[in-house]
């Protein structure tokens, strides 16, 4: 029940591109065209879930028994970015049909502070392993639905009639805010 | 402070050391070529080049699947360097040019408004998209506001209009438009073009053989650049001159102008352009795309062999021309006479061609003096062979062969030869009733025959002649002998012809091909006086070389003795083997093998670059799109059609000087503002223009 609790808060309520705003940069640049945005969201569940796990781990195992807590951020951030360019590695020897899926879009979540922002809430939330898991996964398939979402409004945006400072990027920012306000609905569900 | 240090300095280290391992396990081999030319890419990402990235742009110019120009935002030194490092000739880039073919809806300034929306992407998606036709221009701009390059701009009759020299191919107007009406294209993909369904297409474009874009150059006239008029042309028809002078124009049958007043004189203004060109003393430079390093042999010399050459050549191909005549050109030096077309502005063409690069080896016949094993022996890649139909049917009479008795072609071959055949006041008939027939008759009162008579089977409505060429005839005074078939040839004891005995026929039931059938009357066995008796009922090709190679048993030959081939492809059923024109299609006309050499060149190319020889499709081969046929055009001002001068019978049958002359500039800029310049549904009709006038 808890983990249905966790997914439940950590897809709609606390989504971590409507609710918390982390991940803007491919929430706005890969949202134009609807296949972009389902590869995006597929590359960032596999890399989110293998993100969270790992910095636990390293959580768990290293900087707390060496009491270096205040090394988090920095010390993600390297372990991230090496995890994906290992993915890639991997991905392109192993599975080259998922590579050629995903590719171009796993350089582009190195630096991705959505990543980076769920690593951090499953440390700070305390979460065991098994929690841990559930939330990166879930915090995932938030950013997948809300991208998704986003993207189809905006393929439907471009069929309106825009004022031309506001046309692109401009009515995209508009238009996730009132996105975002509809999520707020979701408030105080758990 | 120091453990916090340590620890960072063991992590990296640590990261480090998996990934380089990770990169000698997973390590998937790459050209190394991909990594070098990335680094002269721009680098920056844009997409414009049309690849996910310059990473994918440079795998693509790897696998070959783009030129080292990919780059859109990186200048030609890139373009050098990358080349370089493909090992390719930086010239073999050849520059895409976006090109748009639809003058914008109804031609008018109206900008189209559907509710709320303003971009033809969403018009497209929601309304399907049609403004005028299917396939044309809905003038939101999506291209224009797409373009990186400032390349595109509205212009003042509401349709895009590309700037050619900042245009730098990225293509993706192309993408964009969702109409496909944009395309950009290199000049080797223009010439390999042909007519589709769903082509921006005036219904003159569509009838012609050549396909040539005919409001385009007409276009062109009337801004008074007939130097464009002139490329337009050679983008689709290399022998202009010719074409211009004897091309019975079928475009003119479909000339929307025609349903309401005279057709525009299309090939007149042909003629204008191409005359405009070779008076000008000067020729005007044709683009060659860089070499392939594959040879053709191309066989025969006539319109049809000489296109192929042509188009083959400027795709990048070596071609070497062989003739079994002392010159090329075929029918048009050999059949066609000197006062229809002179031999010095043939021999002005077929240089212009040849100059660019292209060999002819005269004096040697195809199965004779060389077979196909030399050609295959001497490292040629592929074969063309359009030996035209030289060989005259016979009329299988009695005494055909007595002396003072010719074959059509064989006749006019040998007197275009420069050879004396004694014809100065001589009695002289000719059989047949076709094209080949009035050439005969009319250069033989030019020798100076005395009486010249035409025996045709049927009636004059029936010959196939051009009537213009039948009218010039008759006013040069030969006297037709209608509803008559050859019977016997009487000739004198030394085996001279005396005279033809004819039988007079009536017309009966009406026959497979719709036409009466002539049956004789029994009885009227008449004879006419001659001296000079030529057969012209028609030619075949000859096929003689195929017994020449075991590599020819094969062959597969229709019973016209033609090639059997499919008519798009003109690919033989020996797949390095093509060909056209009369060979492929039977005695037809010029622009018909010039087509055809075109087509043959298209698909040779397709078999040279290892592609699969086919048709394009939604292919458009010989046929109309239908709503673009009217039964009328309203908004257009009667106006007589310029009409070239010609020299007066009296004076012209005197000497063989060309009987008719070029338009004048006057004439012909009057000739090229009747065209309405049509597409598919549009066109400018004459109301509009004088309305702008007197604006
Ligand atoms: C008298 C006459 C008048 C015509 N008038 C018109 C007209 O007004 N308008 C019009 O549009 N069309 C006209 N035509 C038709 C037109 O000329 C032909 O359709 C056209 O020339 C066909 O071109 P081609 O290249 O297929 O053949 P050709 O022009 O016949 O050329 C074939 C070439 O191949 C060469 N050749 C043949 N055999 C061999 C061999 N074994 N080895 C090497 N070379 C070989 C020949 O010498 C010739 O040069 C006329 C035809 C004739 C006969
Ligand atoms: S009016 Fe001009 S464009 Fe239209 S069919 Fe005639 S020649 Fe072609």
């Amino acid at each position: 029940m808890d983990y249905i609790v966790l997914a439940i808060s950590a897809i709609l309520v606390n989504n971590i591109l409507l609710a918390q705003y982390l991940g803007n940069c491919p929430f706005l640049g890969t949202s134009k065209k609807m296949e972009t945005a389902v590869g995006m969201a597929f590359a960032v569940v596999f890399v989110l879930v293998m993100a969270g796990l790992i910095t636990w781990i390293v959580n768990a195992f290293v900087l707390v028994p060496l009491k270096l807590e205040y090394l988090r951020t920095i010390g993600f951030i390297l372990v991230i970015a090496s995890l994906v360019q290992f993915v890639e590695m991997f991905l392109k020897k192993s599975i080259p049909a998922l590579y050629a899926g995903l590719g171009i879009f796993l350089p582009l979540i190195t630096t991705n502070c959505a990543v980076m922002g769920v690593c951090l809430i499953n440390v700070n939330e305390e979460y065991t392993f098994i929690q841990a898991l559930v939330s990166s996964f879930a915090y995932a398939v938030g950013f997948g639905l809300a991208l998704i979402l986003f993207a189809g409004v905006r393929e439907k945006v471009l069929l309106a009639r825009v004022p031309r400072p506001l046309q692109d990027t401009s009515i995209a920012l508009v238009t996730a805010g009132i996105i975002s306000l509809a999520f707020y609905a979701f408030k105080g569900m758990v | 402070m120091i453990e916090a240090l340590f620890f960072m300095l063991l992590l990296g280290a640590v990261c480090g050391l998996v990934l380089s391992f990770a990169s000698k396990i997973f390590y998937v081999w790459e050209d190394p070529r991909i990594a070098e030319i990335e680094n002269f890419l721009a680098g920056a990402n844009c997409g414009g080049c049309g690849f996910t990235g310059c990473g994918a742009a440079a795998e693509a110019v790897v696998k070959g699947k783009a030129l080292p120009n990919v780059c859109a935002v990186a200048g030609p030194e890139a373009t050098t360097s990358v080349a370089a490092v493909m090992g390719m000739d930086p010239g073999s880039s050849e520059p895409k040019i976006s090109r748009n073919p639809c003058e914008g809806g109804d031609r008018a300034e109206d900008k189209f408004y559907y509710n709320g929306v303003n971009s033809c992407q969403a018009v497209a998606a929601m309304f399907g998209g049609k403004r005028t036709c299917d396939v044309g221009c809905l003038g939101y701009g999506d291209c224009v506001s797409i373009c990186q390059f400032n390349s595109i701009r509205m212009g003042e009759h509401g349709y895009p209009e590309i700037d050619e020299f900042s245009c730098v191919g990225c293509g993706a107007c192309e993408r964009i438009c969702p109409k496909g009406i944009l395309s950009v294209q290199s000049m080797s993909e223009r010439l390999l073009e042909t007519n589709v369904e769903d082509a921006a297409l005036a219904p003159c474009q569509q009838t012609c053989p050549a396909e040539i874009d005919i409001p385009g150059y007409i276009g062109s006239i009337r801004e008074g650049n007939y130097e464009a008029a002139v490329h337009i042309i050679r983008e689709r028809n290399p022998l202009l001159l010719a074409c211009g002078r004897v091309c019975p124009h079928p475009c003119e049958d479909y000339c929307r102008r025609s349903i309401e007043d005279e057709a525009v004189s299309i090939n007149q203004l042909k003629r204008f352009a191409a005359d405009y060109e070779m008076n000008s003393g000067k020729r005007l430079p044709i683009s060659v795309a860089p070499s392939t390093g594959k040879k053709v042999a191309v066989v025969g010399g006539g319109p049809a062999g000489i296109s192929c050459a042509y188009f083959l050549r400027r795709l990048g191909h070596d071609a070497v021309i062989f003739e079994a005549m002392p010159k090329l050109g075929g029918m048009l030096r050999y059949g066609i006479p000197e006062y229809r077309l002179p031999k010095k502005t043939v021999d002005w063409e077929i240089q212009g061609i040849l100059d660019l690069g292209i060999e002819a080896r005269t004096n040697v016949q195809f199965g004779k003096d060389f077979t196909i094993n030399d050609l295959l022996t001497e490292g040629f890649d592929a074969i063309f062979v359009g030996q035209g139909a030289w060989v005259d049917y016979n009329l299988k009479i009695d005494g055909e062969e007595s002396k003072g008795c010719f074959k059509g072609i064989d006749f006019l071959s040998r007197l275009s030869g420069g050879e004396e055949i004694p014809i100065e006041g001589k009695k002289a008939a000719v059989v047949g009733g076709g094209n080949s027939a009035i050439d005969c008759v009319r250069n033989l009162l030019r020798c100076g025959a005395e009486e010249v008579s035409i025996v045709y089977r049927r009636t004059r409505k029936e010959m196939p002649a051009n009537e213009v060429e039948i009218e010039a005839a008759e006013h040069e005074g030969v006297k037709f002998l209608f509803l008559a078939a050859p019977n016997k040839v009487i000739t004198d004891d030394d085996g001279n012809v005396t005279h033809l005995e004819y039988l007079q026929m009536e017309l009966g039931e009406p026959d497979a091909s719709g036409r009466r059938r002539p049956v004789p009357i029994e009885g009227s066995e008449t004879q006419l006086p001659v001296d000079i008796l030529i057969t012209a009922i028609g030619q075949q090709p000859d096929m003689g070389f195929k017994d020449s190679s075991d590599k020819l048993a094969d062959l597969q030959i229709t019973r016209w003795n033609t090639f059997d081939t499919d008519p798009e492809t003109l690919q033989t059923n020996i797949p390095y083997l093509f060909t056209a024109g009369d060979a492929a299609t039977g005695p037809s006309l010029v622009v018909e093998a010039i087509g055809g050499g075109r087509r043959a060149a298209r698909s040779i190319h397709q078999y040279l670059m290892g592609e699969e020889v086919k048709a394009p499709e939604k292919s458009l081969f010989k046929r109309h799109i239908e709503e673009s046929l009217f039964t009328e055009v309203p908004g257009v001002v009667k106006k007589k059609r310029s009409t070239m001068t010609e020299l007066s019978p009296e004076e012209r049958i005197k000497n063989f000087e060309e009987v008719d002359q070029t338009l004048t500039e006057e004439e012909a800029l009057a000739e090229a503002n009747r065209c309405l310049s049509c597409c598919r549904l549009c066109y400018t009709p004459d109301l509009d223009k004088l309305e702008k006038d007197v604006a």
